[in-house]
C-alpha cells in the first residue's frame, strides 16, 4: 500500500492553498514592508478563491458519482458533509476579511499576520471537517483553536482583549487536555485511531460500557467547549466581548461551526451505536444551553456579550437537532449552522459600524441616522429570533419538526417557549434603535462592510423567502449520503 | 379560475409600500397622500371579490396555487369561502379608514408609519386568504412585526410596555400553534407518504381523539391569544390604550378576528371531533361566559374612555367564541355576523375616542359631559356606534349578537341565559358611558369651544355608520353567502 499518491494530494489541496496562502502573506508584509493593507486582504481573497477553485474541483468530483473521496488511508475524507461545512468556513471567512481591514486601521493594528491567522485557522477548520482519523482531528482543532488565541487578543495594548486571550487559551488548552484524553481512551478500546475502526470497536462494546461512557463524556466536553454549551460555556462572554469585533463574529460562527462539525463525525460515526448514552446527556446540555444564554442575555448590556449569549442558546438549539438524531434533525443542524453563520456575521457587521461605547445605549436613534442600518439590525434580529419570514426560522423550523417526529414533545415546547424570551432581548436592542432619541456618534462604515452588510442581508432575507436551493444543499450534506 | 385578483387584493398594499419607501421622508403631504390612494386602491381592488363571489358554490373561490418550496410541500395557495370573504372586506375598509384618520393626528416619522400600515395590511389579508397552513403562519406572524411598531412607536406614554407585552403574549400564542401545525404535517406524512401544508390535504387526516385533543390545544393558545379569550386578554387593554388611533382601529376591527378566524379554518375543520369533544367544548363555552361578563362589568367601572372600549372588545369577542362553540349554523353565522359588526361599531368607538383625545388631549370619563351641546354631529355618530355595540335592533350589533344566542340556546340553554346578562350589561355601561360625556350640562368650561366634526371626520365615520345600518335593516345577502361554507363546517364537527 502506497503512502501517498495523486488521490492524497487532490484531497489535501484546500489545506495546502490555505497554508501556503497563510504562510505568504507572513511573508509579504515581511519582504516589502512598506505594503498597502489593501493589498494584503487581496492577497488573502485570492488564496480563498483558490480554496474555494479546489473544493469546486472536488465537488465536481463527487457529483461525477465517483464516491467519495478517501486519503491517507481513511485519515481524510472529503464527503458532502465535510464540503458542505467547507464552503461554509470559506464563506465566513471570506465575508470577516473583508469588514477586517477598515476596522483594523480603526484600531491601529498590523493586518498582516492577523489575515495569516485567518487562513491558517481555516486550515485547522479544513481537517475538523474532513478528518476522518482523531489524529488528524485533534491536530485541526488545535490548529484552529491557536489561531483563534492569538487572535482573541490581536488587540494588545488593549487590556480586555488581553483578558480575554488568557481566559479563552487557559480553558481551551485544558479543554483540549480533556478531549486528547477520551480520545487516548477511544484508541484504548480500538487499538487504531480510524473511525471507521473504532466504529466497530464500539459497537461490539454494548451501549453501558463504563470504559465507553467515559471515553464519551471526556470527548464531548472537549467539543462542547468549543461550541460554547452549558457548562463549558464561561469562557464566551468573556472572550466575545474582549476580543477584535471582527474576530468575534469569526469565532461565533466558524469556529463553531467547525466544533459542530467534529460532534457530528464523532457522534453520528464511531459513536453511533453508543447514541442510548448521549442522546440524554445531550438533551440535558441542550436544555441548559437554551436556558443559561437565553436567561442571562436579558440582562445584559454590553451588545456583544448580549450577542455572545445569544449564540450559547443557538448552540442549545443546534444541540437539540442531534438529541432528535433522525435525518430531520441532522439537516436541521446543517440548515440552523447555515442561517446561523449568515445572520450572526449580519450581526456582529453592524455591531462594527458602532464608533462610540459597545453597549445597547450606543446604539439609541440609530433610526434617525441611519435608518437603512437600523433595518438591516431588525432583520438580522428577527430572524435571530427565528421569526418568518426570515433565514433564522427555518433553522428552527427543522428543529422543531424533527423534535416532533421522534416524540420529544416537551423539548419542543421548551425550545418554542425560549423564541419569545430571545425576542425580549433582541428587542431591547430594537427599542433602543427606533424608540431612542439618544445622540451617539455615527456610526461608520467602509465599502467592505456595506458589501459585506448587503450580502449577508440578501442571504437572510433570500433564504427565509425562498429557500429550496439552501435546503436541498443541506439535505445532500447528511452523513453518509456519497 | 384563473386570474389572479386575489393576489393582487393581497399585492396592492405591498406595491403601495415599495413605491412609498422610494418617496422622500421630508415631503410629508405626498407620502399622505400616496398612502391614502394605496389604501382606497387596496379597497377599490377587493370590491370585484364582492360582486364577483357566488353564494351558491361550495368550497373555495379565486383559488390560486403554486409551488413555494416543493421539498417542504409548502404551497403559494390562496382562495376565499363566504367566511373570509367578509373578513377580507372588512380588513380593505377598515385599513383604509384607518390609514384615513391618521391624516392629522400622526406628526413624527410620517412615513414609517404609512408603511407600518400597508405592511400590516399585507399581512391581514394574507391570513384571511391563505389555504396553506404554512402560508398562514408566515402571514400570522408578519402581522406582529408592524403592529409592534406602531404601537411602540407613535403610541402613547406607556408604548413599548404595551408594545412588547402584546408582541410577547401573541409570539407565545403563535409559536405554540406553530408545533400544532407541525404535527400535523408530520401526520399528514405518516398517513399519506407525502408532506403537504395546505388545508384541503390536512383535512384528508383521520386522527384519534387523544392527537386532536393535543393539537387542539396547542392551536388553541395561537387563537385564543389573539381573540383574545379570558385569561390571556391581559395584553388588549394596554395595547389598545397606548396605540394610536388607526393602530387601535385595525387592532381591534381586524386583527382580533384573526384569532376567531383561526377557530373556524383549522380548529373545527381540522380537528372535528377535538372540537366537539364535550370537555373541550364546556372548557371555552365557560371562558368564553366569562370574557362575556367580566369584560362587561370591567368596562362598567372603567374611568378611561378607550380602556372602557377595549374591554367592552373583550366581552364581544367572547360572544363570537361563543357562537363558534355552540357548532350549529346559528352560532357560527352568528359569530362571523358578529365579528364584521364588532369591527364596525369597536372601529367607530374608537374613531370618535381619538377624535375627542385630539381635540381635549385627556380621555378621562370625568373630563367631559354635556358634549352633545357643543358637538352635535359627534353625539348623533357617537349614539349610533354606541346602540350599534349594545345590540340595538336595526342595526348591525342585534343581528349577531340574536343570532349567537340563538345557536347558543341550541346548544345549550345555561350558556344563552348567562349570555343574555352580557347584553343587558352592555346596554349598561355605553348607555352610562353616553350619560356621563354626552348628556347633561357642560361640567368644564374647556369643553365649550371644542368643534363639532369636520367633514374629513365625518368621510372617515360615514362607511361604518352605513355599514351598520345595511347589516341591521337587511342581513339577508350575509347569511346568504355564510351558509354554505358554515354548513360544510357544522357537518364536519358533527360526523
Amino acid at each position: 500500500m502506497s503512502y501517498y499518491s495523486a488521490t492524497d494530494h487532490f484531497v489535501l489541496l484546500p489545506a495546502i492553498l490555505l497554508a501556503l496562502f497563510g504562510c505568504a502573506v507572513l511573508l509579504l508584509d515581511f519582504v516589502f514592508s512598506g505594503l498597502r493593507r489593501a493589498a494584503l486582504l487581496t492577497f488573502t481573497l485570492l488564496g480563498l478563491a483558490f480554496c474555494g477553485a479546489a473544493l469546486w474541483r472536488q465537488q465536481a468530483y463527487l457529483n461525477s458519482g465517483l464516491g467519495e473521496l478517501t486519503a491517507f488511508g481513511g485519515a481524510l475524507t472529503i464527503d458532502r458533509f465535510a464540503l458542505f461545512f467547507n464552503w461554509l468556513f470559506l464563506g465566513a471567512s471570506a465575508l470577516v476579511a473583508i469588514v477586517s481591514l477598515a476596522y483594523l486601521d480603526r484600531k491601529k493594528t498590523g493586518p498582516s499576520e492577523y489575515y495569516a491567522l485567518m487562513l491558517f485557522a481555516q486550515c485547522g477548520m479544513f481537517f475538523l471537517a474532513a478528518g476522518t482519523d482523531l489524529v488528524t482531528l485533534f491536530i485541526g482543532l488545535e490548529l484552529m483553536a491557536l489561531s483563534f488565541y492569538v487572535m482573541v487578543g490581536f488587540l494588545r495594548r488593549e487590556k480586555r482583549s488581553n483578558e480575554a486571550a488568557m481566559k479563552y487559551l487557559l480553558l481551551g488548552a485544558f479543554s483540549s487536555g480533556i478531549l486528547a484524553y477520551g480520545f487516548s481512551i477511544l484508541y484504548g478500546i480500538s487499538g487504531s485511531t480510524r473511525l471507521s475502526d473504532i466504529a466497530t470497536a464500539v459497537a461490539a462494546r454494548g451501549a453501558h460500557d463504563p470504559v465507553l461512557f467515559l471515553a464519551l463524556a471526556t470527548t464531548a466536553a472537549g467539543a462542547l467547549f468549543k461550541i460554547s454549551a452549558v457548562p463549558f460555556h464561561m469562557w464566551a462572554p468573556d472572550a466575545y466581548e474582549g476580543a477584535p469585533t471582527t474576530v468575534t463574529a469569526y469565532l461565533a460562527v466558524a469556529s463553531k461551526a467547525a466544533a459542530f462539525a467534529l460532534l457530528l463525525r464523532l457522534l453520528l460515526g464511531p459513536l453511533e451505536s453508543a447514541r442510548a448514552i448521549w442522546s440524554p446527556i445531550l438533551a440535558v446540555v441542550a436544555v441548559a444551553t437554551m436556558t443559561l444564554g437565553n436567561l442571562a442575555a436579558i440582562s445584559q448590556n454590553n451588545i456583544k456579550r448580549l450577542l455572545a449569549y445569544s449564540s450559547i442558546a443557538h448552540a442549545g438549539y443546534i444541540l437539540l437537532g442531534l438529541v432528535a438524531g433522525n435525518e430531520t434533525g441532522i439537516q436541521g443542524v446543517s440548515v440552523y449552522l447555515l442561517v446561523y453563520t449568515v445572520m450572526t456575521t449580519g450581526a456582529f457587521f453592524v455591531v462594527l459600524t458602532m464608533s462610540g461605547g459597545e453597549d445597547i445605549a450606543d446604539l439609541g436613534g440609530l433610526a434617525k441616522r441611519k435608518p437603512w442600518l437600523a433595518m438591516l439590525m431588525l432583520l438580522f434580529l428577527l430572524s435571530l429570533a427565528g421569526l418568518p419570514p426570515t433565514a433564522g426560522f427555518w433553522g428552527k423550523y427543522y428543529i422543531f419538526l424533527a423534535l416532533i417526529q421522534t416524540g420529544h414533545y416537551t423539548l419542543a415546547v421548551i425550545a418554542t417557549l425560549y423564541i419569545a424570551v430571545a425576542l425580549y432581548y433582541y428587542f431591547r436592542i430594537v427599542r433602543f434603535m427606533f424608540a431612542s432619541d439618544a445622540e451617539n456618534p455615527a456610526p461608520e462604515t467602509s465599502f467592505g462592510l456595506r458589501l459585506a452588510l448587503g450580502v449577508t442581508a440578501a442571504l437572510t432575507l433570500g433564504i427565509g423567502l425562498y429557500p429550496e436551493p439552501f435546503l436541498k444543499m443541506a439535505q445532500s450534506s447528511l452523513i453518509g449520503t456519497p | 379560475m384563473t386570474d389572479h385578483l386575489l393576489s393582487i387584493v393581497l399585492c396592492t398594499p405591498l406595491v403601495g409600500l415599495l413605491v412609498l419607501l422610494v418617496i422622500p421622508s421630508e415631503n410629508r403631504s405626498l407620502l399622505r397622500i400616496w398612502a391614502n390612494v394605496a389604501a382606497f386602491a387596496g379597497f377599490l381592488v377587493s370590491l370585484p371579490l364582492v360582486f364577483r363571489f357566488n353564494s351558491s358554490a361550495s368550497g373555495f373561490q379565486f383559488v390560486e396555487r403554486a409551488d413555494w418550496i416543493p421539498s417542504l410541500g409548502v404551497h403559494y395557495a390562496i382562495g376565499i369561502d363566504g367566511i373570509s370573504l367578509l373578513l377580507v372586506m372588512l380588513s380593505t375598509v377598515i385599513g383604509l379608514i384607518a390609514v384615513l384618520c391618521s391624516w392629522v393626528s400622526v406628526e413624527t416619522r410620517v412615513k414609517g408609519y404609512y408603511a407600518m400600515f400597508l405592511l400590516l395590511q399585507v399581512g391581514i389579508i394574507g391570513v384571511f386568504v391563505s389555504l396553506d397552513a404554512f402560508l398562514f403562519y408566515v402571514f400570522w406572524e408578519l402581522v406582529l412585526i408592524p403592529m409592534y411598531f406602531i404601537i411602540g412607536l407613535w403610541g402613547g406614554p406607556r408604548r413599548l410596555y404595551a408594545a412588547i407585552k402584546f408582541f410577547l403574549f401573541t409570539l407565545v400564542g403563535s409559536v405554540l400553534m406553530l408545533l400544532g401545525l407541525l404535527a400535523l404535517y408530520y401526520l399528514h406524512l405518516q398517513q399519506f407518504g407525502y408532506y403537504s401544508f395546505e388545508i384541503s390535504e390536512l383535512m384528508k387526516l383521520n386522527l384519534p381523539l387523544a392527537t386532536q385533543q393535543w393539537i387542539f390545544w396547542a392551536l388553541f393558545f395561537g387563537f385564543a391569544v389573539k381573540v383574545p379569550m379570558f385569561p390571556l386578554h391581559t395584553w388588549l387593554p394596554d395595547a389598545h390604550v397606548e396605540a394610536p388611533t388607526g393602530g387601535s382601529v385595525v387592532l381591534a376591527s381586524v386583527m382580533l378576528k384573526m384569532g376567531t378566524y383561526g377557530f373556524m379554518r383549522f380548529s373545527l375543520p381540522l380537528l372535528p371531533q377535538a372540537s366537539a369533544d364535550r370537555m373541550i367544548v364546556q372548557i371555552i363555552a365557560v371562558l368564553s361566559i366569562i370574557a362575556i361578563l367580566y369584560g362587561a362589568l370591567v368596562s362598567l367601572v372603567q374611568q378611561d374612555w378607550k380602556k372602557l372600549v377595549a374591554y367592552s372588545s373583550v366581552s364581544h369577542m367572547g360572544f363570537c367564541t361563543l357562537g363558534i362553540f355552540a357548532l350549529n349554523a346559528n352560532g357560527l353565522v352568528g359569530s362571523v355576523i358578529q365579528q364584521v359588526s364588532h369591527g364596525i361599531t369597536t372601529g367607530l368607538l374608537f374613531l370618535l375616542v381619538g377624535m375627542v383625545y385630539e381635540r381635549r388631549h385627556t380621555r378621562e370619563i370625568g373630563n367631559f359631559g354635556g358634549l352633545a351641546q357643543v358637538m352635535p354631529k359627534f353625539a348623533v355618530a357617537f349614539a349610533i356606534a354606541m346602540f350599534a355595540s349594545a345590540g340595538l335592533p336595526l342595526l348591525s350589533g342585534f343581528v349577531g349578537e340574536f343570532t349567537i344566542l340563538q345557536g347558543a340556546f341550541q346548544a345549550n340553554r345555561t350558556w344563552a341565559v348567562w349570555a343574555v346578562f352580557g347584553v343587558v350589561l352592555a346596554a349598561a355601561y355605553l348607555l352610562w358611558l353616553y350619560q356621563r360625556t354626552m348628556l347633561g350640562k357642560i361640567t368644564h368650561d374647556e369643553n365649550r369651544l371644542l368643534r363639532d366634526l369636520s367633514w374629513r371626520e365625518g368621510a372617515v365615520l360615514l362607511p361604518l355608520i352605513a355599514w351598520t345600518f345595511w347589516i341591521g335593516i337587511y342581513p339577508k345577502p350575509y347569511f346568504d353567502i355564510l351558509a354554505k361554507p358554515v354548513a360544510e363546517i357544522v357537518a364536519r364537527t358533527h360526523k
